[in-house]
């Protein structure tokens, strides 16, 4: 067979791609190996593939469909902390002449990896998951507008994810930083295949992302049960409709941006580069109008999340429900108005810096409204310190340092000495673990219950506590230093030897914060494995306050087998306090969607469409291609969709509920 | 609605709806539709913007008084124009369940989309005879892009309409069908009105420069 026949077949694929050259690599991809093995393998021994395809992986239920993201969240939080910490430990060593461990291009490599992978493959996916999970039962609804649909979002993300893992140990990542801006990304400056991971990456979990967020917005909008006026739904579902607008108004921003770039590196085209007419700050403007509008995609979730744990845990009414409501809807304008505060240093001129960086000022307004919302609600309540209240409070101290920062650097003048600094990086880790993470945290310890039946274990819940907020600052706290003393990021090695005391005590932090979720992977691991767990029989282990507190933990299939009609903000604590009374009798079928195994199929079409595009094997473009409008168009002539469950099956899981209440009080 | 099943007094609220009541199917399908639309809607937008930006970029290269003929476009625009019409024909006669006339239309709506494809393709095998390639300078690669995307969407409109038309054929006017037809609906008149912003910003005002 010729060369030809081969570079015809596999495109630019060859043996030479494998990083068989860097022993970091090889050993990570062994261990990927045994241990990705040893759970096929015992997934095949005890014949769970069955189990997980009929009632996970087709599932259309929203509730598992919720789950489901959070696991892919969780396992890649551990792919991207373990990035963090290698670049951590890079840059405590490389002092004096040391070149550290890691070469440039891995290094490269890594921290754009761990960018894209914490913003898209961890947060994305975790408040996606609590959307996807809470939603739907704080309206009262059944499941959301389009389950199918809710399956194959998922699947989508979770195909963005394995390109990204793929790109691990075949061929190499995108080194440019996670925006990827050119005309470094463009096809002269990266020809290898990392850039094109990242691109087709985040096209196919963006397919995803934006269906989601199409679903969601059409779920809280049609779907609220009867009574439910938009301004008594609870604060989590109006945070997750500001965030679902967002979503839906600036992905097809980065769709856009991304499919130029790639017209760019496949074809050709000159938008981005530095010759015939490109202009690359157009790439730079149109992704940072997405690239804003996201991070409140974010951190809403996780506001909705503190204010339901606020009222919960004191015992009190949400204090300025309207005010939180307006804040959240003026926070998710003006994040449109901001974007240009990303560049100052572009060169726009002092009355165009001088608007952003006012409008970026203005928005620490609703959001200070929001914390001393927080803390009217606590004040006079009768707080209890659980797990997610301590998260809540760790979340205000950290979040508002974030926030003062980050008004900091709003300011053009301060933002020319911190552009592109270590500052900055302390900056938005600031936020974004001290708002989005530490909100998720709060809010896995908050519904864990509901969603399993039984609370997390609270002692190895307070040591992981105690471990991330030890450790944050003790990482995080140096780079502020170090980024006023004027130390910009992405930096391999360094030449003077009186800042390595910094990365030395940073990388302290970031093996405590390693200690942290050691400690929640044993949190999870003792509450699902412990005989004496703390069963919660009543579906209402917290005192809660809105509707997903009234079903049983966990809800049966269709949530709700009544309706519940809605009178109050905090719907449940009022059907509470006026004694409300669960029907027990008069149960009807209940109309459900059925599975379907077109989401995972569609989606696994698209990795192979991906992975076909990023090594140029153009017959399987084709082939996958018309492959994914054929199984579509497939999908569509199934006009069975839809079953009934029985009234006996309904009454038999209603039953067990009367008795378990029944026992219980 | 009204039971007193679950109320210890009169005029207690109810909490819980005791009795059943439809839930018409589909009932979210126009409003998710619509609301896909528009994020469909912002991708134009950004290939607008990058117009807006790059269009004056010819880098030496073609300009739009060389390469638009606007008798042509004229001919693509009114054939767009009168399959949304069309196809409000289509909607008419399905909602008064002729299913026969119903597919006609549809048919000749899905031939209007064909002839305007067909207009498009030749202008752009016409503009890379002479040279003018989207590689050629910013402005060619914005004008592909945006009039491509644009053509693309009328692609897949095509298909959609293609299918829906054998769907009819199979299961007749049922409401899963009608609800398909009227989300196609809202595609094919959206892309009528990008195709007017893609006419006006594009050719003529491309003309006027």
């Amino acid at each position: 067979m010729t060369n030809e026949f081969w570079s015809f077949i596999f495109g630019r694929l060859t043996w030479d791609v494998l990083p068989l050259h860097e022993p970091i690599v090889v050993v990570t991809f062994i261990v990927v190996a045994i241990a990705g093995l040893a759970v096929v393998g015992a997934i095949t021994y005890f014949k769970l593939w069955g189990y997980l395809w009929k009632e996970w992986f087709t599932s259309v239920d929203h509730k598992k469909v919720g789950i489901m993201y959070m696991v892919l969240g969780l396992v890649m939080l551990l792919r991207g902390f373990a990035d963090a910490l290698m670049m951590r430990l890079q840059q405590a060593i490389a002092f004096n002449g040391s070149e550290g461990y890691l070469n440039a291009h891995h290094y490269d490599q890594l921290f754009s990896v761990h960018g894209v992978i914490m913003i898209f493959f961890v947060a994305m996916p975790l408040i996606t998951g609590f959307m996807n999970y809470i939603v739907p039962l704080q309206i009262g609804a059944r499941d959301v507008s389009f389950p199918f649909l809710n399956n194959f979002s998922f699947w989508m993300t979770a195909s963005g994810a394995v390109l990204v893992m793929a790109s691990l140990f075949i061929g190499e990542f995108a080194q440019t930083g996670w925006l990827a801006f050119p005309p470094l990304s463009g096809i002269e400056h990266s020809p290898a295949s990392g850039v094109d991971y990242y691109i087709w990456a985040l096209q196919i979990a963006g397919v995803g992302t934006t269906l989601s967020g199409v679903n969601l917005i059409a779920t809280i909008i049609k779907m609220r049960a009867p009574g439910m006026t938009l301004m008594k739904m609870p604060v989590f579902t109006w945070t997750s409709l500001c965030t679902n607008v967002l979503i839906v108004a600036s992905f097809p921003i980065l769709t856009a941006v991304l499919t130029l770039l790639a017209l760019d590196r496949y074809v050709g085209t000159n938008f981005f580069t530095s010759d015939f007419g490109g202009n690359p700050m157009m790439y730079v403007n149109l992704i940072w109008i997405w690239g804003h509008p996201e991070v409140y995609i974010l951190i809403l979730p996780a506001f909705g999340i503190f204010s339901e744990v606020a009222s919960t845990f004191s015992g009190k009414r949400l204090f300025g429900y309207t005010s939180m409501v307006y804040a959240t809807v003026v926070i998710t304008v003006l994040s449109y108005l901001v974007w240009l505060h990303h560049f100052f240093t572009m060169g726009s001129g002092a009355s165009v810096n001088s608007f952003f960086g006012i409008t970026t000022m203005i928005i620490s307004i609703p959001t200070g409204a929001k914390i001393f919302n927080w803390l009217f609600t606590m004040y006079k309540g009768r707080i209890r310190f659980e797990l997610p209240m301590m998260w809540l409070i760790a979340f205000m101290l950290t979040f508002t340092i974030g926030g003062m920062t980050g008004v900091l650097l709003a300011v053009p003048p301060a933002d020319f000495v911190l552009h592109n600094s270590l500052f900055l990086v302390a900056h938005f880790h600031n936020v974004i673990i001290g708002g989005v993470l530490f909100g998720i945290f709060a809010g896995i310890n908050y519904w864990w219950p509901k969603a399993f039946g039984y609370k997390l274990n609270q002692f190895w819940g307070k040591i992981s506590f105690w471990l991330w907020n030890v450790g944050f600052w003790l990482a995080f706290g140096p780079l502020y230093v170090l980024g006023l003393m004027g130390v910009t990021r992405r930096l391999r090695t360094f030449d003077d030897p009186s800042l390595q005391i910094w990365f030395i005590i940073a990388g302290i932090g970031a093996l405590v914060i390693a200690g942290g979720i050691g400690a929640m992977i044993i949190q999870f691991t003792v509450s699902i494995m412990s005989k004496n767990k703390e069963w919660d029989t009543t579906g209402d282990p917290w005192n809660g306050r809105t509707l997903e507190w009234a079903t049983s933990s966990p809800p049966p299939q269709y949530n709700f087998a009544f309706t519940p009609i809605i009178h109050d903000g905090d719907a449940w604590a009022d059907m509470k306090a006026r004694n409300a009374q669960r029907p027990v009798t008069g149960y009807m079928d209940i109309h459900m969607p059925r599975n379907t195994g077109t989401g995972i199929i569609l989606a696994g079409l698209s990795v192979v469409l991906g992975f076909a595009l990023i090594w140029y094997m153009w017959w399987l473009v084709i082939l996958s291609f018309v492959a994914i409008i054929g199984a579509a168009i497939m999908h569509t002539f199934n006009y069975d969709r839809d079953y009934y469950i029985p009234i006996e099956a309904v009454a038999e899981v209603e039953d067990e509920r009367t008795r378990l209440l029944s026992g219980a009080r | 609605m009204s039971s007193p099943a679950n109320t210890t007094t009169a005029d207690a609220p109810e909490f819980y709806e005791i009795v059943a009541h439809d839930h018409p199917a589909h009932a979210s399908t126009q409003i998710g539709f619509w609301i896909y639309l528009m994020s469909d809607c912002l991708i134009f937008a950004s290939l607008f913007a990058i117009y807006g930006v790059l269009g004056g970029s010819f880098a030496a290269g073609p300009s739009p008084e060389h390469l638009f003929n606007l008798p042509l476009v004229a001919v693509s625009t009114t054939a767009l124009l009168l399959s949304s019409i069309t196809y409000g024909f289509a909607m008419l006669d399905m909602d008064e369940g002729k299913q026969k006339s119903t597919l006609i239309w549809l048919s000749i709506t899905g031939l209007l989309g064909a002839v305007f494809l067909g207009l498009t393709l030749y202008e752009f095998y016409h503009m890379i005879q002479e040279g003018a390639v989207p590689q050629r300078s910013a402005f060619l690669s914005a004008f592909f892009v945006l009039v491509g995307t644009h053509a693309l969407h009328v692609t897949f409109g095509i298909l959609w309409l293609i299918t829906l038309v054998a769907q009819i054929s199979m299961k007749g006017l049922i409401p899963a069908n009608k609800i398909r037809v009227q989300c196609l609906s809202m595609f094919w008149h959206f892309l009528d009105v990008i195709w007017i912003g893609v006419f006006t910003v594009v050719y003529l005002m491309g003309m006027l420069r």
